[in-house]
């Protein structure tokens, strides 16, 4: 039939076009990179079993002056306010940080900070990190604080609490009416830019960049200020359900109403045909 | 005034004081369309059908939408987006809509090029609808920057800023549209203006003419054929349907396409449900930044052919500068399709293009340098990019150069 063939040929130059401005344009702007990598390959892996009740003892030495552990019932010592401006940015709380985090990527970054979070373009020696290097520590000790870490968690964290902790000390999710810990200003000065509100990120960025993103971000950005934060690939899909959760909160209800819209439509198309082909009978 | 005597029913009396019947008669069940037509004769129902969308869905949002800087991102991406119940349902269908409305009205006015629907005294309907296409993108602009997203900004930010390029007086000009020396919230304020009263108004006028300057020299057909309208309306009428060539608007043309449109809008769900990134560009989902540009700045699909005609010119050539040969064919080609009527010299051939021996080569040559110039258009211009989106320009601007004389010596073999 010859109007078959017409929308054949409409369709395919539509096609092509569609081809052209959406997948082919995207895969020349946006340049393959690996994807996301959650066996930190490049951290050195643990050789010895962690001791708990060593760690404990490392911990309640070293790490409590400035982080709070709340599960435990441990505040920080300093408020929010108090901490952004003291350190610059406002520690994290380690309440689930022996499982949101890789091991290894915990014990490296222990070793040395500003390596695993591949800042060292915006830290030195003249700008510190905030976080001290616990290198004088021995590979047992490492292993102890993060055996005893991860056996301090007791309940698995809700998206949301990942999301608070890895991502809440800067970025604000205001549509789910959380303010970034650390103030806006002290970020700009610690970082030297500005830690975006997270809201709409599910939409701007989509979860298949963002996946890769959080994994190590530099590899997406160059020079970005973002550090690479070392959660573990269970952590990373809460984060990112949660910023779904919270951007893109109607995707469920638009998902099912569109195939009843498609279906109601479908219907009013067959029957709108039916009587076509009955007026059309008188006259052809 | 006529006598008014007493009504026999509600029809009777509104028939008396308005004229129904006859209205009916005019507008609907003696409007007369050719028989001999495919689904693309639909296309202008559809667009309609789609009009009356945006119109609904843009009201809805109208409700909600803060024409603020400070609240216009928030009012789309939370309250309306998240908030109000299908608040997302009515945003997706009018952004989806503004695309497929450019989508069909590419469609139509490939239809009407190719079936010579512009010629022999259907100038005045070709006209109108280049200025509803004008009227359409001036819209679908104004209205593209009111989410207050990163692109809608920074796009707004370099479409006035080609106003600069009118000599003398540009830079005061684009101050002017903008209303600040950057776009700032007098700029988002107006155009919002611009977006909900003005625009609609001025569509809804010249579709009006649009469909007035339908009547005369009636709608074209499949095989551009003359025939007496009145002869075949008369046959229609003594019953002898499948001997005329015509067929009223009212049931008949519309049994069909309410089929079309009905076809149409299950495709428009599924994009407006599944498929909404093509018509609502993820980077306008993070809000304007005025001190970081986008890696990639472009305008939504359908202006992008045009935008490559701008851009694709990017060197000086004879000691003009890019920029200036850019702006001028970039007027050109807003322009030139209005003209198409007085570029095609063939006064006798109006038939479709398949039966023209040289108009068919122009005709898809055309359509393909267009799709070129849509894809190159996104592309960022270096390298080859550049020069094929260059190449392109110039045959761009060639085919219309080539039609008067292309057509002028296809006229010559018409009349041997």
């Amino acid at each position: 039939m010859k109007e078959i063939k017409i929308l054949a040929i409409v369709l395919f130059f539509t096609a092509v076009t569609y081809w052209g401005v959406e997948p082919y344009a995207h895969s020349q702007m946006h340049p393959h990179v690996a994807p996301a990598d959650f066996s930190f390959k490049d951290m050195e892996p643990l050789h010895v079993n962690g001791n708990i009740d060593n760690g404990k003892a490392l911990v309640e030495a070293n790490c409590i002056a400035c982080h709070s552990i709340k599960s435990l019932g441990l505040q920080a010592p300093m408020s929010f306010e108090e901490a952004a401006s003291a350190y610059g940015v406002v520690p994290p709380d380690l309440s689930h940080a022996g499982v949101i985090y890789d091991k290894n990527y915990l014990a490296g970054f222990l070793k040395d900070p500003v390596g695993a979070t591949k800042l060292s373009h915006k830290f030195s020696d003249a700008k510190p990190y905030a976080m001290p290097s616990f290198a004088f520590l021995s590979e047992q000790e490492i292993a102890d604080v993060v055996a005893y870490l991860g056996n301090i968690v007791a309940t698995k964290a809700s998206n949301k609490m990942v999301f608070e902790e890895a991502c809440g000390r800067c970025h604000s999710m205001k549509y789910d009416g959380l303010k970034a810990q650390t103030p806006t200003l002290s970020i700009q000065n610690y970082l030297g830019a500005v830690a975006p509100d997270v809201s709409m990120m599910i939409r701007s960025k989509k979860a298949e960049y963002l996946n890769t993103f959080i994994n190590e971000p530099l590899k997406m950005v160059e020079g970005i200020a973002m550090p690479r934060v070392g959660l573990t690939e269970a952590s990373q899909e809460q984060v990112i359900a949660y910023m779904e959760s919270v951007g893109d909160r109607k995707k469920a209800e638009r998902e099912s109403l569109g195939l009843k819209l498609i279906g109601f439509m479908a219907i009013f198309t067959l029957i709108a045909y039916l009587w076509k082909v009955q007026i059309w009978k008188e006259v052809e | 005034m006529a006598e008014i005597r007493k009504s026999e029913g509600f029809m009777d009396w509104l028939d008396q004081r308005l004229a129904v019947k006859a209205f009916m008669r005019v507008m609907m069940t003696e409007y007369w369309i050719p028989k001999n037509i495919n689904f693309l004769w639909a296309m202008g129902v559809v667009l309609v059908v789609l009009f009356g969308v945006l119109l609904v869905t843009g009201l809805l949002l109208l409700m909600y939408y803060k024409p603020d800087i400070n609240l216009a991102f928030d009012s789309v991406n939370y309250t309306i987006m998240q908030e109000v119940e299908y608040g997302w349902l009515w945003r997706h269908m009018h952004g989806v809509a503004a695309s497929a409305t450019f989508l069909i009205i590419y469609v139509h006015l490939f239809t009407g090029i190719y079936y010579g629907s512009y010629k022999k005294g259907r100038e005045m309907i070709w006209i109108t609808g280049m200025v509803l296409f004008i009227a359409f993108s001036a819209e679908a602009f104004s209205g593209y920057m009111l989410p207050w997203g990163q692109m809608s900004y920074w796009a707004a930010q370099v479409i006035t800023n080609l106003f600069s390029g009118i000599p003398v007086i540009g830079d005061d000009v684009v101050i002017w549209i903008r209303g600040d020396y950057v776009v700032a919230d007098a700029t988002l304020t107006r155009f919002f203006m611009l977006h909900v009263v003005l625009l609609p108004l001025v569509i809804i006028l010249v579709i009006a003419v649009h469909f007035y300057s339908l009547r005369f020299p009636h709608v074209n057909n499949q095989d551009s054929a003359e025939f007496d309208f009145e002869i075949e309306s008369n046959k229609f009428l003594e019953g002898r349907k499948k001997e005329s060539k015509v067929v009223p608007f009212w049931p008949v043309f519309l049994s069909k396409d309410f089929f079309v449109v009905g076809f149409f809008m299950t495709f428009f769900f599924f994009l407006a449900c599944y498929q909404f990134d093509f018509a609502m560009d993820p980077i306008n989902f993070e809000p304007a930044n005025s001190m970081k540009t986008p890696a990639h700045i472009y305008p939504e699909w359908y202006f992008l052919w045009n935008y490559e005609v701008l851009r694709g010119f990017f060197f000086d050539i004879g000691g003009i500068a890019a920029m200036n040969i850019g702006l001028v064919a970039f007027v050109i080609a807003n322009i030139v399709f209005m003209i198409l009527p007085f570029l095609d010299r063939n006064p006798m051939n109006t038939a479709p293009a398949h039966k023209r021996p040289i108009f068919k080569y122009w005709f898809w040559l055309l359509v393909c340098d267009m799709i070129v110039l849509t894809v190159y258009g996104k592309l960022p211009p270096t390298g080859m990019n550049a020069w094929v989106g260059f190449v392109a320009a110039v045959i761009f601007l060639g085919l219309f150069i080539a039609l008067p004389f292309i057509t002028k010596h296809e006229a010559k073999g018409d009349e041997q």
